[in-house]
């Protein structure tokens, strides 16, 4: 493989090819984690990476924009938590403890994200429970008044949280503070996703078999309108290599590995839990 | 080049050797002519390109993105191994009576396996010649017939995962490796949650580990291996690795 020939050859199609990878420096410098001599197979890897830099969102997605995106989606789930911890839908003590950790996680992460948008000179947007429309227009009327639905609607928060944080990380590789504290909610969203849906499992009404992890890209028996929640989580290749082989099957190989969402995925997402 | 010489290289895994005592013993016999030969295969080498398994080092994880990955592959090779030996334990049944239980570390091994062997054939792709070699696991401070043992391992060794990946994230320089490891991460956590509820139900994200800004920890190499190391018969080289 001849990666400047394929270069020419997107250049035809794209001419301003060049502009969209930075600099011709920066093709370069994209194949240096490798040492001096790059493996033959390592070229699809690190082209499919560069390719992603140059017509992925990298180029108009800044460290701010992040971070406000972030602030919403925090404001989305701690506004969910702070109404859902004041019901009493709760059948016993450890539930209601166990949305009141999660809702003090969402309101830290919360004044994290505005002070980090606030130290980088910037203005957080301010959101209140008035901000936000948790029956989803209309489609989810019991959110607060139905145990099942109010645990069905964080798993879907949850779930959209973990995604969501995966697919920014990619915008804030150039800023090691902000990135890693990214990765810290990130990893903490995982934790609340995977002990709601324990808590969905120990419902009389829940689904056969539901697990801490995505399962493929099933729902887990929550209403089809969170479905695209968990399309794409399917997927047993990862970076070219088969994962569901030998001892691992394609429902292990799926629940492996946690897809990320872009942007105006999880836009079309939330919409509609937005005033 | 070297590691081909590597006498843990030719094993299929640190699964099969768990399982496979007998297998293991009769490799064992060509450990011997494996030592002599990596000794003639270091001396012929370029001086750069092969620095892992060296006599007297350990087993280097190198450089740059590379090493990270390496990084990953040894941690996941440790959870594999390990998770292996919980299920296959001939008590499993009786130590973890509850059929939940069971499924759920059996999904987890399932999990782990998929990790440890996704980074096997990246590297192997990327750079052939600096992947690190199976490494020999050290669980003889674990008894995996007590089900307290079994899920305080558990614990440590998913909430260890989790700080590793949260940490490693800065030091990787590509972003398709960067959303490759927050594609696991984010299981290693679903784990870590699971497995302190299963020991205490409703702590899946509290005590030390989680700070008072709602986040989860994030640990460099040094410490990660520090935590780890003695779970790992051969010694981890990590002084190669990024540090920024």
């Amino acid at each position: 493989m001849n990666i400047f020939n394929l270069l020419t050859e997107i250049e035809k199609a794209d001419p301003e090819v060049y502009g969209r990878l930075d600099s011709r420096r920066a093709v370069f410098k994209h194949f240096g984690g490798f040492g001096k001599k790059l493996a033959v197979a390592a070229v699809p890897l690190a082209f499919g990476s560069m390719l992603n830099k140059a017509y992925g969102q990298t180029a108009t997605r800044s460290v701010m924009e992040v971070l406000q995106f972030a602030l919403l989606l925090e404001n989305l789930e701690a506004e969910f938590y702070k109404q859902a911890a004041a019901t009493s839908l709760f059948p016993a003590a450890p539930a209601k403890m166990a949305f009141e950790t999660i809702r003090d996680h969402e309101v830290a992460h919360v004044a994290f994200l505005r002070s980090a948008i606030t130290g980088a000179s910037g203005t957080p947007t301010n959101y209140t429970a008035n901000s936000f429309d948790f029956s989803a227009k209309g489609n989810l009327p019991n959110t607060f008044t139905d145990y099942g639905t109010m645990l069905a609607v964080a798993q879907a928060f949850e779930d959209t949280g973990v995604r969501a944080y995966k697919g920014q990380a990619q915008f804030l590789i150039s800023n090691n503070a902000v990135l890693e504290a990214a990765l810290q909610i990130h990893s903490i969203e995982a934790r609340h996703a995977a002990h709601i849906r324990r808590m969905r499992r120990d419902l009389a009404s829940s689904p056969a078999n539901q697990k801490p992890w995505i399962t493929l890209k099933d729902r887990g028996g929550l209403p089809a309108l969170v479905q695209p929640i968990y399309d794409g989580e399917e997927i047993t290749t990862q970076a070219g290599v088969n994962i569901a082989t030998g001892s691992v099957s394609a429902n292990a190989a799926s629940e492996a590995f946690d897809e990320p969402l872009d942007t105006a995925q999880v836009t079309a997402i939330v919409t509609p839990f937005l005033r | 080049m070297a590691k081909n010489t590597n006498p843990q290289e030719t094993q299929a895994g640190l699964t099969k050797k768990v399982t496979s005592p007998i297998q293991r013993r009769s490799f064992l016999k060509y450990a011997g002519v494996g030592a002599a030969l990596s000794t003639l295969f270091i001396m012929g080498c370029d001086n750069d390109d092969d620095m892992n398994n060296m006599p007297g080092d350990g087993v280097n994880l190198g450089s740059g993105d590379v090493g990270i990955l390496n990084y990953a592959y040894a941690l996941e090779q440790l959870e594999a191994a390990f998770y292996t030996q919980v299920v296959a334990a001939t008590a499993f049944n009786t130590t973890f009576s509850n059929a939940m239980e069971r499924m759920i570390l059996t999904d987890i091994r399932d999990h782990e396996v998929a990790h440890r062997e996704f980074f096997k054939a990246a590297i192997t792709s990327a750079a052939p010649n600096d992947i690190i070699p199976g490494l020999t696991p050290d669980f003889s401070a674990v008894n995996f017939n007590d089900r307290n043992a079994v899920l305080a391992t558990a614990k440590t060794f998913e909430d260890l995962g989790v700080a590793a990946y949260n940490g490693a994230g800065k030091l990787l320089t590509s972003a398709t490796f960067l959303t490759l490891a927050g594609k696991i991460v984010s299981v290693e956590a679903r784990h870590a949650a699971e497995i302190r509820d299963i020991i205490s139900n409703g702590t899946f994200a509290s005590g030390p580990e989680i700070n008072n800004m709602g986040m989860d920890r994030a640990l460099m190499p040094r410490d990660v291996l520090a935590a780890a190391q003695p779970f790992i018969k051969e010694k981890i080289n990590f002084s190669n690795l990024p540090t920024t």
